[in-house]
């Protein structure tokens, strides 16, 4: 084989290995399911339940110890965990209970200070059953676009006595429990987010933890 | 032996495929998006081919000329290689190609902006458009409010209901208001032949006129942070009574979220956040 021959076949094996890896790069973008820190609801004869918590910071030991986080916890808000993937199963009704630790911060469109997309309607604050928040007592949101559904938490109010700074937040210290239900579509990858300004620091609110997976946005694993 | 007249050949090639092409190419242009879902689309589907249409020619220009000379300049023996004669200008070709690209350049700019001037084409004319459609005061007004990371949709004229998505009447011209409450997102919906940036703040209008009912896609054409990839919704053109009643719908549904709107405004200035950063 000639120079020029050689030279050409080296060109294209290595055309041909950039072209692998550029598909494997995208095929495994599009194929990967986010995170390994994730959770899964308990399934009982009723349905599954969802227990998670929202505080003000991250627990000390964080990465970032001053950003707004979700977390899983149990039903008794015990063993923390620093997860926003859940999963959940395929068209069944998934209970929700949320301790929220954190204040308010109030809400830049009112319109979602009203919970759609729940079973019934309304949503529990604190067991009484509720249709829609003061949009400047909100504190966070939890919605799940692709399903519809929006429900607003509840700030603390800045005059608590015992409010919580990092995570894990006790029970003991100021916090309300909101509880709704909602049904799963079939299995798929859906996102969550929080629409509430809440990042203390970032501009506008919006950066940091609102833009960050394991933060104040996560995944539904549908199964 | 008469000598190849190369460039008689070329022109014949080029004018054959032309005619040719030219009428293929017009046709399959009216096949694709944003297709005839409204008068804006419809017209921007025309735009298209006429786009089209007029640099066939142009580009089969290049096109043959090069294949042309691929086949036919072509030194087959490598040995015989040697450094060409210098290649020198022509007067007459070069005038010819001057005067005609700048004939359609010209042609396309005017065209374009008669086009622009009848009704917006679509796009968003800021807050004071100068190209407003005839009957432009009876469009219906829907406001569309983007944050990150979902679009929203308010109507002034039915008690100010805001909804999560969006319906709109059939055979009706309706005036888009597009504005943000926080960075800059963009409104694009190209089965309707609209888009507009959404900026916070501004009020940026854009005019379509709606044929038949159809469904169509919503996405934001602005990347605006980490979830920009899932800001899409599904909207529907329906009839006016499937409208009246929907609307009717969303009011009720969401009267709660209505008291506690602020008044209808062409933009909004969120109250600084207590955390906002």
């Amino acid at each position: 084989m000639s120079a020029t021959g050689k030279r050409l076949v080296g060109v294209a094996i290595c055309a041909v290995v950039v072209c692998v890896l550029i598909g494997l790069y995208i095929g495994l973008y599009l194929t990967t399911s986010p995170g390994d820190a994730s959770a899964a609801g308990v399934t009982g004869s009723n349905g599954t339940n969802l227990y998670l918590a929202t505080v003000a910071a991250s627990e000390l030991s964080d990465p970032h110890p001053s950003w707004v986080s979700y977390y899983a916890v149990d039903a008794k808000d015990q063993n923390w965990h620093h997860a926003t993937t859940f999963e959940l199963p395929a068209n069944s009704l998934v209970h929700v209970t949320i301790y929220q630790f954190d204040g308010q911060s109030g809400l830049r469109n009112p319109f979602i200070a009203q919970a759609t997309g729940i079973i019934g309607g309304t949503f529990g604050l604190n067991g009484k059953p509720t249709v829609a928040i003061g949009p400047d007592t909100a504190s966070h949101i939890f919605a799940i676009p692709q399903m519809g559904v929006s429900v607003p938490l509840y700030g603390v109010p800045d005059d608590a006595k015992n409010p919580c700074d990092n995570a894990p937040c006790p029970l003991s210290t100021d916090h309300e429990t909101i509880t709704f239900t909602f049904r799963t579509p079939g299995k798929g990858l859906y996102r969550w987010q929080c629409f509430v300004p809440c990042a203390a620091g970032s501009i506008q609110g919006f950066g940091g933890p609102m833009q960050t997976v394991g933060y104040m946005d996560g995944f539904i694993k549908v199964v | 032996m008469n000598e190849v007249n190369h460039f008689r050949r070329v022109a014949l090639i080029w004018l054959v495929s032309s005619v040719i092409l030219t009428p293929i190419v017009v046709l399959a242009a009216q096949g694709i998006p944003p297709g005839d879902g409204t008068v804006q689309a419809a017209g921007q589907t025309t735009d298209n081919g006429v786009l089209l249409g007029l640099s066939t020619p142009v580009a089969l220009a290049v096109v043959v000329f090069f294949i042309y000379s691929l086949i036919v300049f072509r030194e087959r023996d490598a040995a015989a290689v040697l450094d060409g004669p210098p290649v020198r200008g022509h007067a007459g070709v070069q005038l010819w190609w001057i005067v005609t690209t700048t004939t359609i350049v010209l042609f396309l700019a005017g065209y374009g902006t008669v086009r622009m001037l009848t009704d917006g084409a679509g796009g968003g004319q800021g807050p004071n458009p100068i190209a407003k459609p005839t009957s432009s005061a009876a469009a219906l007004p829907v406001q569309v409010i983007a944050q990150q990371w979902k679009f929203t949709f308010r109507f002034p004229t039915y008690g100010g209901v805001e909804t999560n998505h969006l319906e709109i009447p059939a055979n009706r011209l309706i005036a888009f208001h597009v504005t943000s409450l926080d960075v800059i997102h963009s409104f694009w919906a190209y089965q309707l032949g609209v888009k507009a940036d959404a900026n916070p703040g501004v009020d940026n209008i854009a005019y379509v006129q709606t044929k038949n009912p159809l469904t169509f896609n919503i996405h934001c054409a602005e990347l605006c942070g980490v979830w920009h990839g899932y800001m899409f919704d599904t909207g529907a053109v329906v009839s006016g009574p499937q409208f009246a009643s929907w609307i009717a719908q969303q009011r009720a549904r969401f009267a709660p979220a209505t008291k506690l709107l602020p008044p209808y405004a062409k933009q909004y200035f969120p109250d600084p956040q207590h955390r906002g950063g």
